[in-house]
């Protein structure tokens, strides 16, 4: 080491970097926000359900997180819980990918679904994860998805989604993938022509093949802040046209201003929005 | 020469041989029937052989070729009258979807379709046939005249893919596309798809939501090109042919897997090598297809989209 070295000014904490510390709060004592750059306890940011409690940077929640603090407890019933995905392409190291997803998540793919009670309404719900392969739709997610839809139209009831879904189509499934699109849309045209709500709750990400089909079809579409939302990829963008994209851009924000999201809300106000909307089209 | 693609040399180089000696023969006079004839056989058998194997990334290049017959030169011949109608009511005019009322052996259709360019300025133009949001908003307003005045809607696919810039995030890309997917779900008319040259991911199905999927031989019809999945899975775009055989996207994968209802053949060297002939043989397809669906309620048409999409999909055991 030379004397040179003992000045080069180094960051106080170790980061986890943007990336891993979007997917995951690491088991660690502390986190950095990426928001804020401050060091946040972790037991602090679990209890404000990965929150910011700083600058409200909403950190990415796995598809049960999600569901815990999103439906009343104990009234989960879950639908098609061991539906896998196959390779029916052959495509190269897919099933390791998914084995890798699964052990990491503990769920067979990047949706769950099922029926609950959320504030106290009766509703089929869809989460998708983006743990699992970005939360990227296959045969399965839109599989699920789709039955599902059926099983709303079956039991006449509303229809929440809420997508973490950056994968957009699994390019792993190659053509199926892009036909779950026209399958879920097909599916929520159904829904709408039943006369039953349709609820989505964007986070962060959701784009390509997923927002660009069943996230996009909501009577309603809310979106965590912050949260990016679009259909063709920030970098995919930046290569076609050739030059930086401004801050902000496909961020909810951006969404809304657009016209392409109802309402940004904070995660602690989810459910209570939820309400108050199922109030209004159920009540 | 415009528009040669690799496969397509060995081929031209030999035809040029022959064109040689077809001239060497008549200017001076002399006979070279047996060398022109024995030249001409070699030049058939080589065609077939290069032809009848082209792998998929060959096929990709197919679908690409700058030569290809484009959705206007089908409407131009398919078609007794055509009229174009511009303009999604909201916005503007997208020109890389064009549509209008057309009418097909004296029947009213309604014709859609992405269209290319063939040189630089009508890229330019056509933005490559990648189209903004206003373009799946002018299809859809199109066929939600189509559904109520009972015409078929016949639309042909050609694309890259939807256009990914600032513009199109802006009013909306996803929005458009899943809701042009949502919408020809539930259109109460015949809706005949053919792809005839690249079928690229959303940008394609947002027109690709049909009773019927055609596609001609050599197009190919995929979630990602096979750039941007090599690009994806060796950080290299340059494995593209790699890649393009993992993705199975040609017309013979697509119809193994129940996506598509009938492969349409082309001439020996490609559609661009006899454009009459692959226009009459997409216009028979096609008619056929749309006699069929003429005999099924409106009732009938969409529950045979909805399940026709419904059973896409393969599951793990």
């Amino acid at each position: 080491m030379t004397l040179k070295d003992w000045f080069i000014k180094r960051p106080k904490y170790s980061s986890t970097g943007l990336e891993s510390s979007h997917l995951r709060v690491p088991d660690g004592l502390m986190t950095k926000c990426p928001g804020c750059e401050d060091v946040i306890y972790n037991k602090e940011l679990e209890k404000n359900h990965k929150v910011c409690p700083k600058c409200s940077h909403h950190f990415r929640l796995s598809a049960r997180e999600r569901l815990d603090i999103t439906i009343d407890a104990g009234s989960f019933e879950e639908y098609d819980s061991d539906m896998s995905s196959a390779n029916p392409l052959d495509f190269p190291e897919y099933e390791s990918k998914l084995a890798k997803s699964m052990s990491k998540t503990g769920q067979t793919d990047a949706v769950i679904t099922g029926q609950a009670t959320v504030a106290g309404y009766k509703t089929v719900i869809a989460v998708t994860d983006f743990a699992f392969m970005g939360g990227s739709m296959g045969s399965v997610v839109g599989e699920k998805i789709v039955t599902a839809m059926e099983r709303a139209i079956e039991l006449r009831l509303p229809v929440l989604v809420i997508s973490a879904s950056g994968g957009g189509a699994r390019m792993q499934e190659g053509i199926l993938s892009l036909m779950q699109m026209a399958k879920t849309s097909a599916a929520a045209a159904r829904l709408r022509e039943a006369g039953l709500p349709y609820i989505v709750v964007l986070t962060d990400p959701t784009m390509g093949g997923v927002a660009a089909s069943f996230a996009s079809l909501g009577d309603v579409i809310m979106a965590e802040p912050g949260a990016l939302i679009g259909f063709a990829g920030p970098r995919v963008i930046e290569q076609t046209i050739r030059q930086k994209l401004p801050e902000g851009f496909q961020r909810a924000e951006f969404q809304l201003e657009h016209g392409f999201v109802d309402i940004i809300v904070m995660r602690k106000d989810i459910v209570a929005t939820i309400s108050t909307l199922y109030s209004f089209y159920l009540d | 020469m415009v528009g040669l693609i690799e496969i397509e040399k060995p081929v031209k180089e030999l035809e040029g041989k022959i064109a040689e000696l077809k001239n060497l023969a008549e200017t001076q006079n002399i006979d070279l029937s047996e060398q022109i004839g024995n030249l001409e056989e070699r030049a058939e058998k080589l065609k077939r052989r290069i032809y009848r194997n082209l792998t998929p990334w060959q096929k990709t290049q197919m679908a690409r070729h700058p030569l290809r017959p484009y959705t206007l030169d089908y409407a131009n011949a398919l078609f007794d009258e055509y009229i174009e109608l511009h303009g999604d009511r909201h916005y503007g005019d997208d020109k890389s979807i064009v549509g209008g009322f057309a009418k097909l052996d004296g029947k009213p259709v309604l014709f859609i379709g992405h269209q290319k360019g063939r040189n630089t300025m009508e890229n330019i133009e056509r933005n490559f046939g990648c189209a903004h949001p206003e373009g799946y908003r002018k299809a859809m307003r199109l066929m939600e005249q189509a559904e109520r005045f009972k015409r078929p809607i016949l639309t042909f696919i050609d694309t890259q893919g939807a256009f990914c810039g600032i513009e199109a995030e802006e009013r909306g890309q996803s929005e458009a596309i899943a809701s042009s997917l949502r919408f020809m779900s539930q259109l109460k008319t015949p809706v005949v798809a053919v792809i005839i040259g690249e079928g690229g991911s959303g940008g394609a199905i947002g027109l690709g939501v049909a009773n019927r999927i055609l596609m001609l031989e050599n197009s190919v019809y995929s979630v990602i090109s096979p750039e941007g999945c090599a690009a994806i899975l060796w950080k290299d775009a340059g494995r593209a042919q790699e890649a393009a055989d993992i993705l199975r996207l040609t017309a013979v994968d697509l119809k193994k897997f129940g996506i598509i209802d009938e492969i349409i053949p082309e001439p020996v060297g490609g559609a661009h090598n006899d454009c009459e002939k692959t226009i009459s043989a997409v216009k028979r397809a096609v008619k056929r297809h749309l006699g069929e669906l003429s005999a099924m309620t409106s009732e009938e048409l969409v529950s045979d989209r909805y399940d026709k999409f419904r059973r896409m999909g393969v599951l793990g055991e």
